[in-house]
């Protein structure tokens, strides 16, 4: 069977590839920020060169296109959590959007730490 | 023809089936059992029992009051000394299920559970959710999965039992995968394939309900004891047949007419209860038989719902709540909604009386051993009799469970009797495909399939229902002699090998042509109203000449020879069924 | 008036599947099953199919309708419009017409053990199960055995030697129970390559289940599980008995 076959039947299946293929722009973007790391070894010139690439349209459509697969793959990660860790308490369990919540809630306060640190 | 060997032959892998393999694999590990079925056995009938199963646990019931209440209900058709096996084995047979890991619903001390059911004077029905058969069953095929001595037979449709020198001596059966006849060689066989509920327009019973094991037993000279006994189901759905649950009225509903009224108390059923606070053995938790004849009455008086789909009452469960629906009968509450739109959280559900289950069946003994000699039968296709002339709820999933286990065991002391296995029988396997062969090249009959069972159930449903009558009994059973001579003119459309479901459902009609026969013919001849056999022209019980099972012994192509045998009476004379309230108020 | 367009093979005369189309009266509380039983009582009686209960508990009726794997029993025909188009469930070699062959499945239910094995011998009367204890894992008890599952997981189609949804979730349940001992004795199969990690969490399985068991959560279950067992055996060897 063909990944063409399978992967068009059902809008669920595209959500899943999409999900997945974010992980090439993922790979993508560290590859692009340990090529960052090595030209600030490499002394100035070169970092302002990286900084240069970095600031080009397609660079700049890549890093937005990676923005969007990370945030959805993030998203889609932790509204899945509350199936992996179901917390029983008693008779019930927490509810899905608590545990999912929590995960959110938990990005934002470290993304709004990495800003604070960054800027 | 391939034969295969076995030691034991079971028939049927639904919960009786099942549990007899298991006793065989327990006591005897290096038993040969062949676990042949129709259908893979989690697709066995078993799994759409709802309610529960019963059993003595609580330290105020007592196993007395289980046998009162199991012969009271059966109008004292039961025979005493087989009741009292089964309630004493009862509780063994659901704790050792409990055992081998079944989830049953549990009291909050971690103890197991027990609902009110109908007919019951005590709370002793055990019980997991509202899909006890499910869950009864899964345990025993999962627990099955562990034995390597149980070899299973799934799709094989059984055509013929093998008969020499006045022994059972294994069967023939169609491999549906391939549309090849296979001989079992058995020392022993057992039948467990359930009853025949699908003769009825308006069933509960699924696809598979069609009396295939009742009549093999029947065609090898077996008779079929007390076939008019036929259960109404109190509440069924009016559009699919379906069953909904009397766990329903035991956690609490209540069943209304047109105008609101809880009109079992006009029968003798009264007073009535208060809402939600149930009194067991009455009201809503009368006996099947009595609640779905009252609505027969209120249908007459012209109290009746009307539905698109005919005429029903109102189960009302919205005074229990949304939690308690949603933990105790999450089953009937999705049922209800996708087949009838009807939310019970919301609304009253519309039900009506529909078949459910036969207490009639292959006669077998106390120890679930028939009279022909190496045949053995359990579960709903078997009439020991415990369930009389009317079951109570809840007693048949343990009766699957006590009488698989004894068929096993007395088909382990046949088999240690007889010594040395002498198989062969070839020739009647030779015969039986004969049989098959000949149904299958049949040309230029014109009788088909549908058209045949469409006639038959009509006539049942019209002939054969909640009340009958002579004149109607009459003409049913001249319309079954009738159809089971057109059989002889039935012709197949579908020829071939592979899956011949038009092979097979033309076989399944007719093994419940023979059955349905069995059941108008007996009827006609008990001239008297008991439990679930009710004549408009004989409406009294009489004790004095019907105090006996019938007993329908095949005659070929001529009606069944119908003959008695009397009730095992011991401890308890034939009383008044008392479902009012009063024996409530005398016995507190 | 509707129309029914189903799949029909039979070995013995077809070389490949075909399509036959039926036109069947259109009765707003039809499921597709009762369509198929006009088809066979009124049109066409070679037509086969498996279906018992007609209420969604006994798991014969798995098919794909319109290309989603559905019981017949209990899809409306009243939620389509245009051509109902009837076929096998995915996944499985086809017998004959819309009936499969369910030997792998069946096969891998039994490999998983499922049966109870017990921590102790019970004392007297039943083991002692509290309600939450019995929460715990009654959700995964549900399982009908329709396939559903099977037909939807794109891992199955492509690794047909995927354990797969249901066997898995078997596992699991027997796992949570709190009166069996027996995990160790089913990691072999649950733990292996084509075990729980063959699942990528595509979730389908889970959305098609008719029964709400929810086998996807099951899965990840046990991959957290097996994991936690796997760092526990290698880094603290000493809580081994």
């Amino acid at each position: 069977m063909s990944t063409r076959e399978w992967v068009f039947r059902h809008p669920r299946y595209v959500r899943y590839m999409v999900r997945e293929f974010s992980c090439l722009f993922i790979a993508g973007w560290t590859v692009l920020m340990v090529w960052g790391l090595k030209q600030l070894a490499e002394g100035p010139a070169a970092w302002a060169a990286f900084l240069e690439l970095l600031r080009t349209p397609a660079s700049i459509v890549f890093q937005l296109a990676t923005l969007a697969f990370a945030a959805y793959h993030s998203i889609t990660w932790f509204n899945l959590t509350p199936k992996a860790l179901p917390l029983q308490v008693g008779e019930s369990f927490v509810p899905g959007w608590v545990v999912a919540g929590a995960h959110f809630a938990g990005w934002a306060i470290v993304s709004a730490l990495v800003l604070a640190l960054a800027l | 023809m391939e034969t295969i060997s076995a030691d034991v032959a079971i028939v049927g892998a639904g919960g009786a089936g099942l549990r007899a393999a298991l006793a065989l694999a327990d006591a005897a590990p290096k038993l040969r059992i062949a676990l042949i079925s129709k259908v893979y056995p989690m697709r066995s009938h078993t799994c759409a029992a709802e309610g529960g199963a019963a059993g003595v646990i609580k330290p105020d019931d007592s196993l007395a009051q289980h046998f009162e209440d199991t012969v009271g209900g059966g109008d004292w058709l039961s025979d005493q000394d087989a009741v009292e096996y089964f309630i004493h084995e009862a509780p063994k047979e659901l704790l050792q299920l409990e055992h081998w890991g079944c989830p049953w619903s549990r009291e909050p001390d971690g103890s197991v559970a027990v609902r009110p059911f109908g007919g019951m004077k005590l709370m002793r029905t055990w019980f997991a959710a509202d899909k006890s058969g499910f869950h009864i069953l899964h345990t025993l095929f999962q627990t099955s999965l562990k034995y390597a001595s149980i070899r299973r037979f799934d799709e094989y449709y059984a055509t013929d039992l093998l008969v020499e020198d006045g022994r059972c001596r294994g069967l023939t059966a169609i491999e549906m995968r391939s549309g090849q006849m296979r001989h079992f060689d058995a020392g022993a066989v057992i039948l467990a394939g359930g009853g025949a509920g699908r003769m009825f327009a308006f069933t509960t019973n699924g696809a598979i309900k069609t009396g295939d094991a009742m009549a093999l037993a029947y065609r090898a000279g077996v008779p079929l004891k007390d076939m008019e006994f036929v259960q109404y189901h109190p509440t069924g759905l009016p559009s699919t047949g379906t069953l909904l649950t009397e766990a329903c009225r035991g956690e609490g509903g209540v069943l209304l007419n047109r105008h609101g009224r809880r009109f079992l108390q006009d029968y003798g059923m009264g007073p009535e209860t208060p809402l939600g606070h149930p009194v067991l053995k009455t009201m809503e938790l009368g006996p099947r038989d009595r609640v779905s004849q009252a609505f027969w009455h209120e249908q007459r008086k012209g109290n009746a719902v009307s539905t698109r789909w005919g005429d029903a009452m109102l189960l009302d469960m919205r005074h229990l709540g949304e939690k308690k629906i949603d933990e105790r009968l999450p089953l009937v509450r999705d049922m209800s909604i996708s087949y009838m739109g009807v939310d019970p959280v919301k609304d009253p559900v519309p039900v009506r009386p529909v078949v459910h289950y036969m207490m009639g069946g292959i006669h077998t003994d106390i120890k679930a051993a028939t009279p022909l000699a190496g045949l053995f039968a359990a579960g709903e296709c078997a009439c020991v009799s415990i369930n009389g002339a009317n079951r109570l709820g809840s007693n048949s999933l343990t009766e699957l469970l006590v009488f698989g286990r004894r068929a096993a065991l007395s088909s382990l002391e046949y088999l240690e009797s007889q010594g040395a296995h002498r198989g062969a029988a070839e020739g009647a396997a030779e015969k039986a495909l004969g049989r098959i062969r000949e149904l299958l090249q049949r040309a230029g009959g014109g009788e088909s399939v549908a058209g045949l069972r469409k006639e038959m159930m009509h006539a049942m449903e019209q002939h054969a229902g909640i009340y009958r009558s002579g004149e109607g009994l009459a003409a049913a059973c001249a319309k079954l002699a009738e159809l089971r001579r057109r059989y002889r003119n039935l012709e197949l459309h579908d020829r071939t090998n592979v899956y011949n479901t038009d092979l097979l459902q033309a076989l399944e009609l007719g093994s419940m042509l023979d059955c349905a026969e069995a059941v108008v013919q007996s009827a006609a001849a008990r001239k008297e109203s008991r439990g679930a056999h009710q004549r408009l022209d004989f409406p009294e019980r009489d004790d004095r000449n019907y105090l006996r099972h019938s007993l329908a012994y095949y005659r070929g192509a001529e009606a069944p020879g119908i003959d008695y045998r009397d009730v095992v009476i011991t401890k308890s004379k034939p009383g008044v069924r008392d479902y009012s309230g009063e024996h409530a108020r005398a016995h507190a | 008036m509707i129309q029914l367009e189903v799949l029909r093979y039979n070995p013995e005369t077809d070389q490949e599947p075909r399509f036959q189309r039926y036109e069947v009266p259109f009765r707003d509380d039809w499921v597709v099953l009762d369509a198929l039983n006009h088809v066979k009582e009124e049109i066409d009686p070679t037509l086969s199919y498996r279906w018992s209960c007609h209420m969604a508990v006994c798991g014969s009726c798995g098919m794909m309708i319109n290309a989603e794997p559905k019981l017949a029993c209990k899809t409306f025909v009243r939620d389509y419009s245009g051509v109902i188009r009837v076929e096998p469930l995915r996944h499985f070699p086809v017998e004959r017409d819309l009936i499969t062959v369910i030997d792998d499945f069946v096969a891998k239910l039994a490999r998983v053990k499922p049966w109870l094995m017990p921590k102790e011998a019970p004392a007297n009367g039943e083991y002692r199960q509290t309600p939450a204890q019995l929460k715990r894992y009654k959700q995964f008890t549900l399982c009908i055995n329709c396939m559903l599952c099977y037909a939807a997981c794109p891992e199955y189609g492509l690794i047909p030697g995927y354990l797969g949804p249901a066997a898995i979730t078997l596992a699991h349940r027997w796992n949570r129970d709190s009166r069996d001992g027996g995990r160790e004795a089913r990691q072999e199969e649950i733990a292996a390559k084509e075990g729980a990690w063959e699942c990528s969490f595509v979730g389908a399985c889970s959305e098609v289940c008719p029964e709400h068991v929810d086998p996807a959560a099951a899965i990840q279950q046990v991959k957290i599980e097996n994991t936690v067992d796997w760092y526990k055996d290698h880094l603290m060897p000493w809580l081994k008995k």
